[in-house]
């Protein structure tokens, strides 16, 4: 493949917002609330219509014949290079949001910053993107205040649910080498540039709904490149499972 | 109020209703009317949010990524439409809590024909092109009911479900063209949501309890049966037009009436779904009362947070 760093770069991307989405799309029908039900599939619904254009551009990119679905639905296992924390599963509500709200953060920096990059249509999903991220970022912060901050009961949940996620953030700043190569040529986001932002706004908000922050300094990774929690193999097979058993065929 | 004033209210209601005013939330209005309105406004928000359930079941098995934002769009719709009629019943003076306590114990109905599984992708098509064409023909004529706030939540609900249903045909549309395992499984799914589909219509004119009063006060305007005919000569041409069978070998087209006629409906069937014993009337409800009890603490800190926040506002105003 002659772009194969931008094919690689567009689907570091791409990944997150696929698998949080269909993370988000098991709850549909399952909420706290009918406005949360609403809300989450909304989220997801954004999420899989931000997959739909950057594996559009990754399969005009790569050239051959190779659609949006196949990319999202037939690679294998260590094909994908989402981070860990997105694959994360729906322990309860405080979780799902904790894990909203720790990528939504990232998500919205990363996504300022790809509105400059030299590839125009980059710059162009950004733009377009970064209106429905901002109000999941609004959406996830509020409930990170309203369970920290609301009942004991809701404190102590989301309190673990952070301590528990806490260690899939750090990921979120690491680069591959398709990363780098995409940086160099003006394309690609410096990840490593907005770790400092990153943490200022997330403990700024966990200060103010009381919460601790964590002080673990230990942090998993592998998720970009590939090595992912035994959390992803069930999530696949739920996603593949039409076009594994249907193979070849329009729907 | 004497009896004679209450009779003459009345009088004045019903003449209201048949010139075609519209009755608002805070006019009068005879007891049996708003207990009648909560009672049909409210099974038909817990249909929509018991409806999520069987297509929500496929989201995450969607074939293709157009096909999942398709259906993760339409369940939310779904949730829409149960949202808004919520609050239409609330107008009356019921909250959204009780209506679900109603809906948890049981007391409360929803329709039967979301206690039948969605075994198959088909079931998606199935379910959008005869389950939302059914309840189309069902809802269509209450966007011109008496009820002001239930007749305009109906309007935008029909246009929905109008998409909604489309959007079933075009997946059967798809399947029938497909190959011959696509075009099986379409008509698999034809031949399992055929049936409870017309049942879906509700029982036999001679058996429906509530129709006279409702078609008195406009929240009825057809019989049971008559729509029943009506959903039933608008879809035989659409699945014929895509090569699919209807699974009733009595259905013919009858020319001196101008309809088709049909088989018996087996109502043993439909009485014990609308009983509790459908294939998954103990799932919907175990799904419903385990994502309300487990929401608890989020809404109890929700409505914590949000009296600390008043709270906090009041001393700052003072």
């Amino acid at each position: 493949m002659k772009n194969e760093n931008l094919y690689k770069y567009i689907l570091g991307i791409a990944d997150n917002s696929l698998i949080l989405g269909q993370r988000l799309g098991e709850l549909t029908g399952h909420g706290p609330s009918l406005e949360t039900d609403i809300a989450c599939t909304n989220i997801s619904l954004d999420l899989f219509g931000q997959v739909r254009s950057y594996y559009q551009y990754a399969a005009k990119i790569a050239g051959d014949n190779r659609t949006e679905d196949d990319i999202a639905m037939l690679r294998k296992e260590r094909e994908y290079v989402n981070v860990l924390l997105v694959e994360q599963p729906n322990t309860d509500f405080a979780y799902t949001m904790a894990r909203q709200f720790l990528f939504d953060v990232y998500h919205f920096l990363f996504l300022t910053e790809l509105q400059k990059s030299k590839d125009l249509t980059l710059s162009a999903i950004a733009n377009k993107s970064i209106k429905e991220v901002s109000y999941h970022l609004r959406f996830s912060t509020d409930w990170i205040k309203r369970l920290g901050d609301g009942t004991e009961v809701s404190h102590q949940k989301m309190q673990e649910a952070i301590d528990g996620l806490w260690t899939y953030t750090d990921e979120l700043f690491h680069q591959t080498e398709a990363d780098i190569a995409m940086v160099s040529d003006g394309i690609g986001v410096d990840v490593t540039k907005l770790k400092e932002a990153y943490y200022n706004k997330v403990n700024a908000v966990l200060e103010e709904s009381t919460l601790q922050i964590p002080e673990s300094k230990w942090f998993q990774k592998g998720g970009k490149k590939g090595i992912h929690t035994e959390h992803l193999g069930y999530l696949l097979s739920d996603l593949q499972y039409m076009q594994r058993a249907y193979p070849n065929m329009e729907w | 109020m004497s009896e004679e004033q209450i009779k003459n209210l009345e009088t004045q209601f019903e003449a209201r209703i048949a010139r075609d005013e519209k009755i608002e939330p805070k006019d009068w209005m005879p007891e049996k009317y708003r207990k009648t309105h909560i009672r049909q406004m409210s099974q038909h928000a817990h249909s929509e949010i018991v409806g999520m359930l069987p297509e929500g079941n496929w989201i995450t098995r969607a074939p293709s990524l157009r096909r999942k934002v398709a259906l993760l769009a339409k369940v939310q719709d779904e949730a829409g439409h149960g949202l808004y009629l919520y609050s239409a019943c609330e107008t009356l003076g019921v909250s959204r809590e009780e209506l679900y306590e109603q809906l948890h114990s049981g007391k409360a109905k929803y329709s039967s024909i979301f206690n039948y599984p969605t075994v198959t992708w088909a079931d998606m098509g199935a379910v959008g092109w005869l389950v939302d064409g059914a309840a189309i023909i069902n809802q269509v004529p209450l966007c011109n009911t008496s009820y002001g706030p239930y007749a305009r939540a109906m309007v935008r609900v029909c246009k929905e479900e109008s998409f909604h249903q489309r959007q079933g045909y075009e997946i059967m549309i798809k399947l029938a063209n497909g190959t011959p395992e696509q075009k099986e499984l379409a008509q698999d799914a034809l031949n399992r949501w055929w049936w409870p589909s017309l049942m879906m219509l509700g029982p036999t004119d001679a058996e429906s309890i509530h129709t006279e009063q409702s078609m008195k006060w406009k929240l009825k305007r057809k019989s049971n049966d008559d729509l029943r005919q009506q959903f039933i000569d608008q879809t035989v041409p659409q699945a014929e037009l895509i090569g699919l069978t209807i699974p009733d070998p009595d259905l013919k087209w009858n020319e001196e009436k101008g309809m088709y006629d049909f088989g018996e409906i087996n109502w043993d069937e439909f009485w014990q779904v609308v009983k509790g014993h459908g294939p998954m009337n103990k799932e919907r409800m175990k799904a419903r009362v385990g994502a309300w009890e487990e929401g608890e603490w989020v809404r109890d800190a929700a409505m914590a947070y949000a009296d600390k926040k008043r709270g906090q506002k009041q001393k700052q105003a003072i």
